[in-house]
């Protein structure tokens, strides 16, 4: 197994509130790691930081050894970083294959052509794409019009688009049905496996997370209290305690 | 030094007037996010209003305070109700039209005000009296200094006050600030956004006429006033802030202060302080003195644009046969009829370039003429000074065009919505004055004459065929590269920032060539407009020719690629035709709009497109 | 498709043209006239009014040889772009055998740049800048009005008198402004040299801001003021200017201002005692003047404005150029009748020429000063200034227009 992400005591302070301290983890290739924390405890900021939109105030983040520590999201991404956002983005005016397509141009380098209609490259690569996360019907759907799980599938379709080493996913199944959920995080963890992959993804239903992740990171107030096996987290009285009022620990 | 303070105190008396204005604007923009360019109109009503009330008193009233007094106030509500209709009856039905969209059914009122005006009031200048008890003058620091001036300083500052208690202090200021910051949420206290809307309206014209009408003691009442004004109301809203009443103020008066000083040292710099002080505040700080960034504005809200798909047979057949007539139209045609022709396919690619950036871009520009002057001048330059062949002045165009497209798109396309927008109408106006003003070299506003085509091409018919294989084949191509992996970039940054960032582009650098291209592009326009015309005037850099692309490009539809060119027709063949059949062309060119504007929101080849998806 | 006749085709081609109606020729000589009838609606309104009472008397009388002549008004919405697609129009479509017109200079000069490269005579009635039968003249270009330096030299006539040696001036900032104020300085300089200009202040034309340009004239101190501003900007600017003293004890020298189109806006509030150059139509009684002022009178029930004039005497010209031509109306004819034509000026005054040396009119205009009559502003003490006599002598002339 390689080590994929490497992340080093990294800070961030809004104004005098610490957000994120002194927080170190790694992910592996093919590993599916679980971030959680009750609201507030610095997930999104600790994300924002590894894909470039949040420079730290101090640490490091290392992608297959190479410092990316502050790095603008699109040098992230060019170095093999894919990303979902807990709102989908996508591009409201293409159809699903277009979103596709437009990463995939981007990550060959060929956004700079004015001639051969947009339409006309990488149709094969980008259908083939989508029919891996099962939206292949709807190649020629606006994407403003998709239902909303539907658009969770194209995001990821998009963030497959670079070949990534590494998937953030932030919240991938806030928004859901249930049984959606399990379904886009399942075929995450396939495709994960399959190209090895490493993921990390924040996520708020207990249920994907202790059924999908290999490993679980928790963060309270900006610290990390707890890593490991679902079931050592889980046996965790720290986390249990930080997760009890909120009753959030079941099944 | 007693005359550096009474200085100050002329920068402070026109910094209350403008703030006054520009206080009416901030307000309906806040709310309604509408660029309301009939503010000037209701401003120049305010006057023509109040000089009509106050030399029509009865008997008795006639020269008192009272009945002074009572007139501008009663002028401030006439106005007040008269945006109150136009409110209701124009504005309301289109809100959910594409951002800026209203801005073409403001100026519509706009045309239809200035005749209006002239058949009501006529056109010779009216003089108002002067206020009561502030005739004269007063002895300060040994200079006379007019009472009505100190007046003025004094209700700039009162009238803020009221405002802010207003805003303050009541429920309905409460419910105006919750939807200038967010207006959704508005909507979800289940507040009626309609009649909130129309009285925002309502104070905002009423402001508007009361700035007009509070002129009346001390300037002339005259048709000109609704676009001196505008302009600078503008400016002054967009450097405080949009939605900003103390933004205005400040801005106010920022402007009025360095006008007042500005000229002691720089006579000549009138032309252009505003702009310059305008592209120094947007370019330190994106959202003005005092704005914040806000909330996404309507467009980005309203539905995204349909995808753009290949382009439909029967367009391609309608495009192809529209082709082949203007490929015959000199056998059929005489001399004028084709150099019309050529003029309105000069317009279509000038208004295709605009579109370039506004469509796919989702960038306004409120100053697309600079790039279009600059072809001109880059061609009229060449010719008069190097005496140079026409082919090359016409190659020089987009080279000039496009170099200050990218000297000026570096700045502008930083910023967003409607500041990026008054960015690029600061810089227009900044090269304006240098044409206007640096007469050595461009002739300043006498312009530079003798720009004719060489021997081969002076024939209009040859002239035609090169502008239609220019402009057409430029035009094409700006077609081909929205649906070119480069549009697709374009549009992936206008959807949707984050994502775009996400998969790696790089969207400053995207958006800063498409605004070159386009720059090049009604470079190419504005060049075949020199030679076509024969002579080069600043005009071609001034406001009226940008905003005349962007009515053509709002007219026709800013979602589709053949808006532009259905609405550069549209627009400037209706004025061509109106222009020569009457007297009172703005009155029906400005009703026609209106008319559009009501009838077909998605502009006139959305308007098509739709019917025919159903 | 070699000699084919597109005129033959057109008939059939119009219904894709622009709609037109076929007039009758022949018996009529039409005029295409170009103004910025929207822009400028306060001093254009008097103008066509004088223009259609001119065009009436001749028809009146006649016509020319038994022509009578037909005008095509177009608006130019002070626009040189637009003014230049609507003379080709005239030209082109409607058949016109001249072009006249035009307000604002640069309006005038792309006309007349238009006139020479389609080899067709403009007569410009009212633009002033001297560019335009100097710098920029032409062979089918002539000029009624007297112009920027004229006007500035009968005034400079004046202010040579005056015992004033601190001068400040004020223009609005475009080429009239400028050229009205180099030609001042220039020329009063070469009368008296020991004046000097302490100040100078060139406000955006029609967006004055009086009250800070009243005040910074004020802090120069000088002993007289040469104005050039108009309209809106002089109703300003004189407002401004009597609440805060500025023209009590100095001398004020003004262009225009004593044209009514500029001195009856300003009601009772107009400037008294001020230097100008302008038509005193109330008070001018030569016959000739009499006769048209009450046929004005009689026809639009108001009294003519220096507009009315121009226009009146500009249809004078192009009638008296077309009997000289025995109503031909080739081109060249045309321009070789106007070089040296003569014809009456509704001032009553006697004949006016165009000078054949740079096709500038030897019209002149009154001076004299401004004051209060009836809670209103006239002109008294003023004279009739010929043209002539405030043109540069001919071998400077020549030197100032390019020789073909």
């Amino acid at each position: 197994m390689t080590t994929i992400l490497d992340v080093e005591r990294i800070e961030k302070s809004f104004g005098g509130v610490r957000a994120v301290q002194g927080v170190s983890f790694s992910i592996e290739a093919g590993e599916m790691l679980a971030l959680i924390g009750p609201n507030g405890a610095g997930k999104s900021t600790c994300f924002n930081m590894l894909n470039g939109q949040l420079r730290p105030d101090a640490g490091r983040v290392r992608l297959l050894g190479q410092d990316i520590t502050g790095l603008a999201p699109r040098r992230v991404w060019r170095l093999g970083v894919g990303r979902t956002f807990q709102i989908t983005a996508t591009f409201g005016s293409m159809t699903v294959r277009e979103n596709v397509q437009v990463a995939l141009l981007s990550h060959a380098h060929r956004l700079l052509r004015f001639w051969r209609p947009a339409p006309e490259h990488f149709a094969d690569e980008a259908d083939a794409l989508l029919a891996r996360v099962g939206m292949a019907e709807q190649a020629e759907r606006a994407c403003g019009v998709l239902a909303y799980g539907d658009l969770k599938r194209v995001e990821l379709a998009i963030a497959l688009a670079n070949a990534p080493r590494l998937l953030l996913m932030d919240e991938p199944t806030a928004g859901m049905a249930p049984r959606e959920r399990v379904a886009l995080m399942a075929l995450t963890r396939d495709i994960a496996r399959e190209q090895g992959i490493a993921v990390l993804f924040t996520e708020h239903d207990m249920d994907v997370v202790f059924a999908q992740a290999d490993r679980i990171i928790v963060l309270d107030r900006g610290r990390l209290i707890a890593e490991g096996s679902p079931a050592a987290v889980r046996a965790n009285p720290e986390v249990q305690a930080v997760y009890l009022g909120a009753g959030l620990v079941h099944g | 030094m007693e005359d550096l303070l009474i200085q100050a105190l002329n920068g402070l008396a026109s910094a209350s007037s403008l703030f006054l204005v520009a206080s009416g604007l901030t307000v309906i923009f806040g709310v309604s996010r509408i660029v309301n360019f009939a503010h000037g109109s209701l401003y120049m009503l305010g006057a023509y209003v109040g000089w009509s009330l106050v030399t029509q008193l009865p008997e008795g009233l006639a020269g008192t305070s009272v009945g002074f007094w009572g007139s501008i106030l009663l002028a401030a509500l006439i106005v007040g109700a008269i945006g109150m209709v136009i409110e209701v009856l124009l504005l309301r039905r289109i809100y959910e039209a594409p951002e800026l969209f209203q801005l073409l059914a403001t100026f519509g009122v706009v045309l239809v005000v200035q005749d209006v005006a002239l058949l009501i009031w006529g056109p010779q200048d009216l003089l108002g009296p002067r206020a009561p008890l502030l005739r004269g003058s007063t002895e300060m620091l040994g200079v006379r200094f007019p009472r009505y001036e100190l007046f003025l300083i004094i209700v700039g500052p009162v009238v803020l006050g009221l405002l802010w208690l207003l805003f303050h202090r009541t429920r309905w200021g409460t419910l105006v600030r919750a939807a200038t910051q967010d207006r959704e949420m508005v909507s979800a206290l289940g507040v009626d956004q309609r009649r909130l809307f129309t009285s925002v309206f309502f104070l905002g014209a009423m402001l508007a006429g009361l700035g007009g009408t509070l002129q009346l003691p001390r300037e002339s009442v005259n048709l000109q006033m609704d676009l001196a004004i505008i302009t600078e109301a503008f400016v002054v809203v967009v450097v405080g802030g949009l939605g900003s009443l103390p933004g205005a103020f400040l801005a106010a008066l920022l402007i009025g202060e360095l006008h007042a000083f500005g000229i002691l040292i720089l006579p000549r710099i009138t032309l252009v302080l505003v702009f310059l002080v305008m592209a120094i505040v947007l370019v330190a700080r994106p959202h003005g003195l005092l704005g914040r960034a806000s909330a996404p504005s309507r467009g980005a809200a309203a539905a995204p644009d349909p995808p753009i798909g290949p382009t439909p047979r029967p367009l391609i057949v309608a495009g192809a046969i529209a082709l082949a007539l203007l490929i015959a139209a000199p056998l059929l045609l005489r001399d004028y009829e084709i150099s019309v022709l050529t003029e309105l396919l000069i317009f279509v690619l000038f208004a295709a370039s605009l579109h370039f950036i506004m469509g796919p871009g989702g960038m306004a520009s409120f100053g697309h003429a600079a790039y279009f002057g600059a072809g001109a001048y880059g061609a009229a330059l060449l010719a008069k000074h190097l005496g140079a062949p026409m082919l090359l002045g016409l190659a020089a165009a987009p080279a000039l065009a496009g170099l200050l497209g990218i000297a000026f798109g570096w700045f502008c396309v930083r910023l967003s919505g409607v500041y990026s927008a008054m960015l690029t109408l600061a810089f227009a106006q900044i090269a304006w004055s240098v044409a206007f003003q640096w007469v050595e070299v461009t002739g300043g506003d006498n312009g530079i004459l003798g720009v004719w085509p060489d021997g081969w091409a002076r024939d209009k018919s040859v002239f035609f065929y090169l502008t239609l294989v220019l402009c057409i084949g430029a035009s094409l191509m700006l077609r081909r590269a929205v649906r070119a992996p480069f549009g697709y970039a374009l549009r992936a940054g206008r959807d949707n920032a984050l994502r775009a960032e996400a998969i790696g582009i790089d969207g400053f650098r995207i958006r800063w060539l498409a605004f070159t291209v386009a720059a090049v592009a009604a470079g190419i326009a504005g060049g075949l407009f020199a030679y076509s015309k024969g002579s080069v005037f600043p005009s071609t850099l001034g406001i009226p020719r940008s905003v005349d692309a962007l009515l053509m490009v709002l007219l026709g539809g800013v979602q589709t690629l053949s808006g532009p060119i259905v609405g550069a027709l549209a627009f400037a063949g209706l004025q061509e035709q109106l222009m020569r059949a009457t007297e009172l062309w703005r009155l029906i060119m400005g009703s026609v709009i209106i008319a559009l504007v009501l009838f077909f929101p998605q502009g006139l080849a959305g308007a098509v497109q739709k019917a025919w998806g159903k | 498709m070699v000699g084919f006749d597109r005129r033959t085709l057109l008939a059939g081609g119009t219904a894709l043209a622009m709609p037109r109606i076929v007039h009758a020729q022949g018996d009529v000589i039409r005029i295409g006239e170009v103004n910025s009838y929207t822009s400028q609606p306060a001093f254009l309104a008097p103008y066509r009014n004088g223009w259609i009472l001119a065009i009436e008397q001749v028809n009146a009388g006649g016509g020319v040889n038994g022509r009578r002549l037909e005008t095509i008004f177009r608006d130019d919405a002070g626009r040189p772009e637009d003014a230049v697609r609507h003379a080709g129009e005239l030209i082109n479509s409607e058949r016109v055998a001249l072009l006249a017109g035009g307000f604002l200079s640069n309006v005038g000069l792309a006309l007349g740049d238009f006139a020479n490269q389609n080899k067709k005579l403009f007569v410009a009635s009212e633009p002033l800048t001297d560019a335009l039968v100097w710098a920029r003249g032409n062979r089918y270009t002539f000029r009624l009005r007297p112009s920027t330096y004229m006007q500035a030299a009968m005034l400079v006539e004046e202010a040579a008198k005056l015992p004033a040696r601190r001068w400040a001036t004020v223009a609005p900032n475009y080429e009239y402004g400028q050229s009205a104020v180099r030609w001042f300085k220039e020329l009063l300089t070469r009368a008296k040299p020991d004046v000097t200009f302490v100040g100078e202040q060139f406000p955006a034309l029609g967006r004055i801001d009086a009250g800070a340009t009243v005040q910074a004239l004020a802090s120069t101190t000088p002993d007289a003021i040469f104005n050039v501003t108009f309209g809106a900007d002089l109703t300003n600017f004189v407002r401004q200017g009597n609440t805060r003293g500025l023209f009590e004890r100095r001398r004020i020298v003004s262009m225009l201002t004593g044209e009514p189109e500029y001195l009856l806006p300003l009601g009772d509030e107009a400037p008294e005692n001020w230097i100008v150059t302008g038509y005193p139509w109330e008070d001018l009684n030569t016959p000739g003047h009499t006769a048209f002022r009450d046929a004005y009178r009689a026809r639009f029930n108001e009294a003519p404005r220096l507009g009315s004039v121009v226009a009146f005497d500009t249809v004078s010209a192009i009638a008296a150029m077309l009997r000289k031509t025995g109503a031909d109306t080739e081109t060249e004819k045309m321009v070789d009748a106007m070089r040296g034509l003569t014809f009456p000026t509704a001032f009553g005054t006697g004949d006016v020429t165009f000078r054949p040396i740079d096709h500038q009119s030897t019209l002149g205009a009154y001076v004299g000063r401004t004051a209060l009559r009836n809670g209103r502003g006239t002109m008294v003490d003023w004279r009739y200034a010929d043209g002539a006599a405030y043109l540069p002598a001919d071998d400077v002339v020549r030197t100032l227009r390019p020789q073909s």
